[in-house]
């Protein structure tokens, strides 16, 4: 409807429009404005930064701080560890969820009510951080990849999306007619459930990645080994650095280190962002695809 | 359901005599679906499930050699120490008031935000605004609290606009009084556009008939904003408002732990933190345990209590 109604538009609903197109760039630019510091930021000269010189475009234009990480032994750990972490974790999340969406998807399992019942509880209540550190201390866990892994195999949000997708996307007379010519439940799942969600899969698949990308929460209370850091935390250490000595007065040896994490910030941000944000544009539709699937509601 | 019975009967004709017998074929029958929910089960009633059970250390001393069952009872102990402490009220207003101030002021944004972008003439520019403001949802804590601390920096831009407006520059992330500003306006800027998605969809789902209607009324556009879209995307708000408030007390702890420092701590020391730093940095369990049931029961009663309110004025609700 909106293009007919500019184009006999009284001037009444013209003044409208020019009110929303402003305020639509103004949105624009306060959303972008702190991406292109940034960036513009990580190829300047630090000590113009810290000088407060830069504001949009880059002053003495430089690659040092690029160069710089390049040297850095401890963001290239993080980056491997935090690449290993997402690949491991999301195909566990992928199996994990897939399992357990498909058959709760099943108009004809007996007790799906009650097995629904136990997973969705747990959206509204936890036992809380202590206890559920205390489980995966017992368990054996600690400063091991598995403590990022498996305590958070099943996102019930993404449970609940996938299950909603099979059972309105899949026709259930197809997985009659598959049934009443022998095929099994697994075979079904296989070679039948799998293909026609790859839609849904991609979803989850960027879904659990970003998250597993940008999580850091539980690697800083499970992870002990500074090998074993990933992106998150090696990142937080070099951006938080300057923040806390500059509040507790700073001291002469921390000084060197000050100046290397404040040259190198602005272009850490960039690097370890740009995954995701290259990947962005091109998921960007299904990303869209998987909220809207999770907002229907079975 | 209906589906599901129609099936069964086709599948297998009814016994009315034994419908134990039945349910037990319909179960066997399918043991394989059984037999792949045998993982994801388990790891509920052990991950999800297991902290319930070791909750009970609230209500313990709890010492790691004895164990979580070894250790002795003490009652409601932790509880009350935790409210006749001096930081109780502290803790309990930062809490509370973090959240409902996002709750007011950072609940309304995607919607209105949805609103305009529904308004836009032109599909290219909706998109561009729809793409831009998706972007910083994917962005991680650790860097959108990077982002904050250059741009509010001493040297940063902020502060550079405010001394070229002839001001005394502010050190922001070092200041108790702009901590809950800083924090809900970047919450914002971070998640408007994602959570407008789902106010987007329910927007097109509008029937256009109610729109030209209006019009023919003589309803200006505002007016059919207020009366058509708005009305359309209520039961959607009701929703995501229940959602919203069953998060209540655990909103944005990663963020606030990474903003915190000594010196804003007067206003960024929330429940959740403090579990944080004192349960597993200091390793007082049994207390902080404690802490964290009553933030959880908070949080519950105030999930009942709004689905509650909303059963009963708006017929939208969770169950």
């Amino acid at each position: 409807m909106p293009k007919d109604v500019i184009m006999k538009a009284p001037p009444d609903e013209k003044r409208f429009d020019v009110i929303v197109y402003l305020l639509a760039a103004v949105i624009i630019v306060i959303v972008l404005y702190p991406l292109l510091f940034v960036v513009s930021a990580s190829f300047s000269d630090p000590a113009k930064v810290l000088n407060g010189e830069v504001w949009l475009l880059p002053k003495g234009v430089t690659l040092e701080a690029y160069s710089n990480i390049l040297h850095n032994d401890k963001i290239w750990t993080g980056y491997r560890n935090t690449l290993i972490y997402t690949v491991v974790g999301t195909s566990v999340n992928i199996m994990m969820t897939l399992l357990a969406a498909y058959p709760l998807s099943r108009p004809d399992l007996p007790g799906r009510k009650l097995l629904m019942l136990i997973v969705t509880l747990t959206m509204f209540f936890s036992g809380g951080l202590i206890p559920s550190y205390l489980l995966v201390k017992n368990l054996g866990m600690v400063d091991t990849m598995w403590a990022l892994i498996i305590p958070g195999a099943i996102s019930t949000y993404n449970l609940i999306v996938m299950r909603t997708y099979f059972e309105s996307s899949i026709p259930w007379e197809l997985q009659e007619a598959a049934h009443i010519d022998g095929c099994s439940n697994w075979r079904l799942l296989i070679s039948i459930i799998l293909p026609l969600s790859k839609p849904i899969i991609a979803v989850m698949v960027l879904f659990y990645a970003v998250g597993h990308w940008n999580s850091f929460f539980n690697a800083l209370i499970y992870i002990r080994s500074e090998d074993r850091y990933p992106l998150q935390l090696v990142l937080r250490e070099i951006l938080m650095i300057s923040q806390s000595a500059g509040a507790d007065g700073g001291n002469v040896g921390l000084e060197d280190q000050i100046l290397l994490s404040e040259s190198i910030k602005y272009a850490v941000i960039i690097v370890s962002s740009l995954p995701v944000l290259l990947m962005y544009p091109l998921v960007q539709k299904h990303f869209v695809k998987g909220v809207m699937i999770g907002s229907i509601k079975g | 359901m209906n589906k599901a019975e129609i099936h069964t009967t086709a599948a297998a004709p009814p016994s009315r005599r034994e419908p134990g017998r039945r349910l037990i074929r319909q179960i066997a029958r399918r043991y394989d679906l059984y037999l792949m929910l045998l993982i994801p089960i388990t790891w509920y009633l052990v991950f999800h499930y297991g902290p319930l059970y070791g909750l009970q250390i609230a209500f313990k001393n709890f010492n790691p050699g004895k164990g979580i069952l070894g250790s002795s009872w003490v009652g409601f102990e932790h509880f009350q120490r935790f409210f006749d402490s001096y930081y109780f009220w502290r803790l309990l207003w930062n809490t509370l008031s973090i959240n409902l101030f996002s709750l007011l002021i950072a609940f309304p944004v995607p919607i209105l935000l949805a609103l305009l972008i529904n308004e836009i003439g032109s599909k290219r520019y909706s998109k561009l605004l729809q793409n831009v403001t998706y972007i910083p949802h994917f962005i991680s804590v650790v860097v959108i609290v990077g982002i904050l601390t250059v741009l509010l920096s001493p040297s940063g831009p902020v502060n550079m606009l405010i001394q070229a407006l002839g001001r005394t520059p502010t050190r922001f992330m070092e200041s108790a009084a702009w901590f809950k500003t800083i924090f809900i306006s970047s919450n914002i800027w971070q998640n408007m556009g994602w959570q407008s998605i789902i106010y987007i969809a329910a927007l097109s789902g509008i029937n256009p008939q109610l729109y030209e209607a209006a019009k023919m009324d003589g309803a200006s556009r505002i007016r059919r904003i207020w009366h058509v879209s708005l009305p359309g995307i209520v039961p959607v708000i009701v929703i995501l408002l229940i959602l919203d408030i069953g998060q209540f007390m655990n909103i944005g702890f990663e963020k606030i732990l990474l903003m915190q420092n000594n010196l804003n701590l007067e206003s960024s020391d929330v429940i959740s933190t403090f579990v944080y730093t004192t349960g597993i940095l200091k390793g007082e369990y049994s207390y902080t345990a404690a802490i964290g049931l009553f933030n959880s029961l908070i949080n519950l009663t105030l999930l009942l209590l709004v689905n509650r309110f909303a059963r009963k004025t708006s017929d939208t609700s969770l169950w």
